[in-house]
């Protein structure tokens, strides 16, 4: 009876009142948006429009719309660009390569060891990100038994031989800094793994293999497909700041293993030439935008339950 | 689509369907879980082409039992065999032996077809599309072969399950309580469709279920199993007319137990038997050879209000509850125990809660048991 009443509109009240917006949901969005603006879309603009100015630090930066510095960026700095795009996109493959089964692994673990297999992955990050890079500096370091063993085995020549490294030590080289990128993004290519794989319900499997699918089968059929999701999101997450990282190649490599991140570091912080830079950043942000949207077109992730 | 008819002439090659099927052998076979036996050494065998069912209730080792036999648990001890091939050491992808699973465990990211070609497509079958286009026809989802599974019901979900495991034509075919997840109604129509596609593609099926209405309707035998055991092996009438355990009698129907005591001859092949202060005679075919102490078991419909039987007990009515098409009855006896009795709805005087009746059957209408089980085994174990 009453719940029937409250249903519907009593005449006697004005219809205005059933207009009301709800601000609720509004107030609730509201500080995360301001955040964005304050510290998205307001740098994004101050960018654009630094990187359109012309002038110098002691005289001050004017507004020409100097669209030329973009051309003059991408001519300097196409191998610097490439260079970031392919290392990062080798250090995404390694941690997949890496992470998967590792993900695997630890999405078949019942109970607290599944639990203690995620802290264990997601500990480096109690440590900072510049700690850990030194860290492998000294990993890598020619006196260390890694890089005597390395020499020892030849793998140093190996390396040689496919350029990645231009002498018998395994620091400063293409080898180390993209090490170095695998190493540290890792856990971001793991986790969305893991998600994905200890979602896949076990039956669907016990199904395959009822259905004359051998174990090889079953993980392309079925395993694979269902854990795209977390494939697409964990190369994401690895490859987009991968890209534009500075501090592996900075610390791990040498004048031949720069990376866009680095030159656009020296541009703003040593050179001091604020338009190239910010010209830089978003010629790297468009070609990291367009890679991605082409890559998740191409995996079809929303055909994916 | 071929002849909906079994033809009688089984060496009449049929297309698309196989024309051999071979019985199913389990020799010994057993399954301990670390300390938990899941399913006491037991042999079984299903004869070719049959509907055969596993009942019990849930943790009886019948899903056990499944398993090992679709080759996704390994049998502790002993053999499982199809004709004379020893199958149990063959990884579950070389079987030739197919799953309705429970939770359907279609392929979420596939399309309907897909998902039936499944199997065929594993061992390179050329003619896969079209003999899953077939299957579908059969269950009748040619409509639906480019969904997804999702966008489907759960009736439908189901259909689906079983033409992805029948258009592989397994030897075997196995149903892990396959209607379990379906409402009442869709679930009285699944059990009818079913048995017609078993009649249909003449493949041995093996029908787990903890439901006795389901395997009665269904099965040609069944196999009621308890903590393990197979405790009773036969069609759906020998097992309710003649349970071989209080456990199958409580589990299948309603039984009325009487303590008794075989007390002598009562001549044309009948004995006397004394349960409280009554006598009543029992046919000397249904008593275990070489007990006197048992419980004699009636039917509560084979039990009649009145003393028009050969066997009478009196008591009083406690309980009285209409149906329509029958009255169920509770009968309290003056040494405490309450029988239930359903009167047929066939003009009969109906009695009142309170008064004193006769109730009376006839003898062969009972079946008697060793008094050593207990009288309350499977009793509230019916439907979960």
């Amino acid at each position: 009876m009453s719940s029937g009443s409250a249903v519907l509109p009593s005449a006697g009240r004005p219809p205005a009142r059933r207009a009301r917006v709800n601000w609720v949901p509004y107030a609730l969005l509201l500080p995360g948006l301001l955040w964005l603006f304050v510290f998205f879309v307001v740098p994004m603009i101050t960018l654009a429009s630094q990187s359109l100015q012309e002038g110098d630090v002691d005289n001050g930066y004017t507004f020409t719309g100097n669209v030329a510095v973009y051309g003059q960026a991408l001519q300097n700095y196409w191998p610097q660009l490439l260079r970031s795009i392919g290392y990062s996109a080798t250090a995404t493959v390694l941690a997949l390569l890496l992470g998967y089964p590792l993900a695997y692994f630890i999405a078949s673990r019942r109970g607290a060891w599944k639990n203690i297999l995620l802290v264990l992955v997601i500990a480096p990050f109690f440590t900072s990100f510049l700690i850990r890079t030194l860290a492998w500096q000294t990993i890598l370091a020619d006196d260390y038994l890694p890089a005597r063993f390395a020499r020892a085995i030849h793998f140093t020549d190996l390396l040689q031989v496919l350029n990645l490294s231009e002498n018998s030590s395994l620091l400063s080289s293409k080898f180390a800094v993209i090490c170095g990128l695998t190493y540290n993004f890792l856990p971001f290519m793991i986790l969305p793994l893991f998600t994905s794989l200890d979602r896949l319900d076990g039956r669907l499997l016990e199904a395959a293999r009822d259905l004359y699918a051998t174990p090889r089968e079953t993980f392309r059929h079925i395993t694979w497909p269902l854990s795209l999701p977390g494939v697409v999101a964990g190369t994401l997450l690895t490859f987009i700041p991968a890209a534009g990282d500075y501090i592996n190649s900075k610390l791990l490599g040498n004048t031949q293993t720069v990376m866009i991140g680095q030159v656009i570091d020296a541009q703003f912080l040593r050179v001091l030439n604020y338009p190239l830079a910010a010209a830089l950043s978003f010629v790297l942000l468009v070609l990291i935008l367009s890679l991605v949207t082409a890559y998740v077109r191409r995996a079809g992730t929303e055909e994916l339950v | 689509m071929e002849t909906l008819q079994q033809s009688p002439d089984a060496a009449q090659p049929r297309p698309g369907l196989r024309t051999t099927v071979e019985d199913l052998r389990l020799v010994g076979v057993s399954k301990v879980f670390d300390t938990f036996t899941a399913v006491q050494p037991m042999d079984l065998t299903v004869p070719a082409g049959s509907f055969f069912a596993l009942l019990g209730p849930s943790g009886c080792g019948k899903t056990t039992t499944l398993r090992m036999v679709a080759g996704l648990e390994d049998p502790s001890t002993g053999k499982i065999l199809i004709g004379d091939r020893d199958i149990t050491d063959l990884k579950a992808y070389k079987r030739n032996v197919n799953t309705v699973f429970q939770s359907y465990a279609l392929f979420p990211h596939m399309t309907v077809l897909d998902n039936v070609t499944f199997g065929l497509k594993r061992r390179g079958d050329k003619d896969a599309r079209r003999k899953a286009q077939e299957a579908l026809e059969l269950v009748q989802l040619q409509a639906v072969a480019g969904k997804k599974p999702a966008q489907l019901s759960g009736g439908m979900q189901q259909r689906v399950a079983l033409a992805r495991a029948i258009v592989n034509r397994p030897d075997v075919l196995l149903l892990d309580e396959p209607l379990g997840a379906l409402d009442l109604k869709l679930r009285r129509q699944m059990q009818i469709e079913l048995k017609r596609i078993q009649q249909e593609v003449g493949l041995t099926f093996i029908h787990v279920t903890h439901d006795q209405e389901e395997a009665m309707t269904m099965a040609d035998s069944i196999a009621v199993m308890n903590q393990g055991v197979v405790e009773q092996l036969a069609d759906p009438a020998t097992l309710y007319e003649n349970p071989a355990s209080t456990f199958v009698a409580n589990f299948l129907g309603q039984s009325n137990l009487l303590r008794a005591r075989i007390e002598g001859e009562a001549g044309e092949g009948l004995l006397r038997a004394r349960t409280h202060d009554q006598e009543v005679v029992v046919r000397r075919d249904r008593v275990p050879e070489g007990i006197r102490d048992v419980w004699v078991g009636v039917r509560p419909e084979k039990l009649r209000l009145g003393e028009d039987g050969r066997n009478t007990l009196r008591g009083v009515v406690t309980d009285a509850s209409f149906t329509g098409v029958s009255t169920q009855y509770l009968v309290r006896m003056p040494w405490d125990l309450e029988l239930m009795v359903v009167q047929q709805n066939d003009g009969s005087a109906r009695a009142h809660v309170g008064e004193t009746v006769a109730m009376s059957w006839d003898p062969g209408h009972e079946f008697v048991l060793d008094q050593r089980q207990s009288d309350t085994a499977g009793a509230d174990l019916d439907d979960e």
